[in-house]
């Protein structure tokens, strides 16, 4: 369903350990909205300078309540941008562009899935989750971050999921390592038939390493930095390998932010690997 | 207060005067004056979700090439203040794929589609042309002689007025007779007039200006170039001033040649300097990154913003600035002077 552009409003802002979360009352985009799409919030206010859309995945969504349809987002404060969010006070205006971005895309049947995410990477595994469970899929988690004020989610996860594995960098809560280290045994005692991935692309890399190791299919959804979000700057393009064979810079707002993990060129990712349709051709040594 | 919040069709809006928006970009009559900026806007599809694509004056599309190009790698984009800068490095599917999809796509709405297009040597301007040559939808041919994204920046054909002039001259011999041909200049020249004037000589229908000014940021926290291309364009509010004194400066040099004026826009207040500079069209660009509707509320508001000011007719206000000191403030709106 087509995005739309809203004079959105703030509900609520509060900190949730490290991060923020955002409640906008924003009619339309709720009713819309699918697990896995993102929102474009305009910052800085209608004679900002930045100018520059930021780009959140949706936590989760209300479509009528006291205030009408809500939508919400977790951020962290990375520069002036968030930091403005940051700020924001009940009643604000936000402008809001979405729901943008393809979804996670659901299985027909009810396959076991393990849901990875990574820092507050976590926040749109909830509605998936829902999307899953409603498809009666076995949901398992598995959550990671750096330290535990960096974790997102872990009550609403331990009350979704059949099983919920959390890990830490530092030991501060959970395991002590990165979800990469659990996962292989979360896979094994889920007897998981899908893996769904949202976090830093380091995360995504070795979330799609397993899943390869495993054969198992895996979604991953990817944050690149995005000027626009609606597919006309080209500013988010990432190396994806189509089925053809043939390798694409492919926009992650509009062809993502969901791939599937065998399709990003983990490797590649800030370049233009050799053989991209419409790559420089290297020119002849001329010896 | 929560009560208000509305989707933004169905806002209501201001009762629009009645100013006569119509224009003209040589032998293209264009409806009204506000269009797309290229690079800005794709070929138009992802922002047929805001507004309907023939409600602008034109669609000026992302700059075509002969063949599908990757572009560079990123980071391809840095935030700057009221503005931007991209190396995107003109990534695109080439010329087949835009006849095939775009173009008729765009044909089919009801669009007028100005078909921007790049290539790294004359011959490649020649072929472009040629392949746009009797394509049905082709309201105009933008001819961007000036991407600072190019393989090889040493050669930006718009810095140097023979190269400018003998592209533009090549492309007019080709394109179809009656399609205009607009050369796009570049800002990052010390002499933006003479080559206006060697791009008109060479047979160019008009002027579209500015494109973006080479710029560059450094990550402090790398302490390397923040864009992997290093160098990139910069767009956006900032540039603003330096575009309205362009499209000034030509218009003052040759007041009747057409200037389709970009730059900053952002409001139509902004797109009323381009106008009271010289323009007869302006390009919203980069602020459909932030706003998506950005060209149907700048025309909006730039119509308000002349009925307000007594204009009947945007044509009446395309240069008004440049008039001389002593002239009579606005125009008689019924014209009935003695």
């Amino acid at each position: 369903m087509s995005p739309v552009q809203v004079a959105g409003e703030v509900l609520s802002l509060r900190r949730v350990g490290a991060y923020w979360q955002l409640t906008l009352v924003a009619p339309g985009i709720a009713e819309r909205a699918k697990p896995g799409q993102f929102v474009a919030l305009a910052v800085g206010g209608e004679h900002s300078s930045m100018l520059l859309r930021r780009a959140f995945a949706i936590y989760r969504v209300a479509e009528r309540g006291l205030y009408g349809g809500t939508v919400d987002v977790v951020f962290a404060v990375h520069g002036k941008g968030t930091a403005w969010l940051s700020r924001l006070h009940q009643h604000d205006p936000v402008d809001v562009v979405g729901p943008l971005g393809r979804p996670f895309r659901l299985p027909a049947t009810p396959v076991p899935t393990v849901l990875v995410g990574g820092g507050y990477g976590s926040a749109p595994l909830f509605g998936l989750a829902g999307a899953l469970k409603d498809r009666r899929c076995r949901v398992d988690f598995v959550i990671g971050a750096g330290s535990a004020d960096r974790l997102f989610g872990v009550l609403e996860a331990k009350r979704m999921a059949s099983t919920l594995t959390v890990t830490t960098d530092d030991g501060s809560a959970g395991e002590r390592g990165r979800v990469s280290d659990v996962l292989a045994e979360v896979l094994e005692r889920s007897e998981a038939g899908l893996i769904y991935a949202c976090g830093p692309m380091p995360m995504l890399r070795a979330v799609a390493a397993i899943a390869e190791e495993f054969g198992l299919p895996c979604q991953v959804a990817v944050e690149e930095s995005m000027a626009c979000g609606i597919g006309v700057c080209m500013t988010c393009v990432l190396p994806i390998a189509g089925v053809d064979g043939v390798t694409r810079m492919l926009r992650s707002c509009v062809d993502g932010p969901v791939f599937l993990g065998e399709q990003v060129r983990f490797d590649d990712v800030g370049t233009v690997p050799a053989g991209t349709l419409g790559a420089p051709v290297p020119v002849a040594s001329t010896q | 207060m929560t009560g208000d919040v509305t989707l933004r069709p169905a806002r209501e809006e201001t009762p629009l005067s009645f100013v006569d928006m119509s224009t003209s970009l040589a032998a293209f009559h264009a409806p009204n004056p506000v269009f797309t900026a290229s690079g800005c806007a794709a070929a138009g599809r992802e922002l047929a979700q805001f507004f309907d694509q023939s409600d602008l004056g034109g669609i000026v599309t992302k700059s075509i090439m002969l063949e599908a190009r990757s572009g560079r790698p990123t980071p391809r984009m840095a935030e700057t203040p009221s503005g931007m800068l991209n190396s995107i490095g003109l990534q695109g599917p080439g010329i087949a794929a835009f006849l095939e999809h775009d173009l008729p796509w765009l044909a089919d709405r009801g669009a007028r589609a100005v078909v921007s297009i790049a290539g790294s040597s004359i011959d490649e301007y020649v072929a472009l042309a040629a392949k746009l040559r009797g394509q049905p939808g082709l309201a105009m041919l933008e001819v961007n002689i000036s991407c600072p994204n190019v393989e090889d920046r040493g050669q930006v054909f718009a810095c140097d007025p023979r190269a400018a002039a003998r592209v533009i001259a090549a492309v007019r011999q080709k394109a179809t007779p009656t399609v205009p041909v607009f050369a796009k200049l570049s800002p990052d020249v010390t002499d933006i007039v003479a080559v206006a004037e060697a791009v008109m000589r060479a047979g160019a229908d008009g002027l579209s200006m500015i494109n973006t000014l080479l710029g560059m940021v450094i990550d402090p926290d790398t302490m390397r170039p923040l864009l992997a291309g290093v160098t990139g364009g910069l767009s956006g509010p900032a540039i603003r001033p330096v575009a309205v004194r362009c499209v000034w400066q030509v218009h003052r040099a040759m007041p009747d040649v057409p200037i389709l004026g970009m730059g900053g826009i952002r409001t139509g207040l902004d797109a009323l300097e381009f106008v009271l500079a010289g323009a007869s069209a302006v390009s919203v660009g980069t602020s459909v990154f932030s706003d998506p509707s950005a060209p149907v509320r700048v025309l909006r508001e730039l119509q308000q913003a002349l009925g307000e000011r007594g204009f009947d007719s945007l044509s009446d206000a395309i240069g008004y600035a440049h008039r001389p000191a002593d002239a009579v403030v606005p125009p008689d709106p019924r014209g009935d002077d003695a």
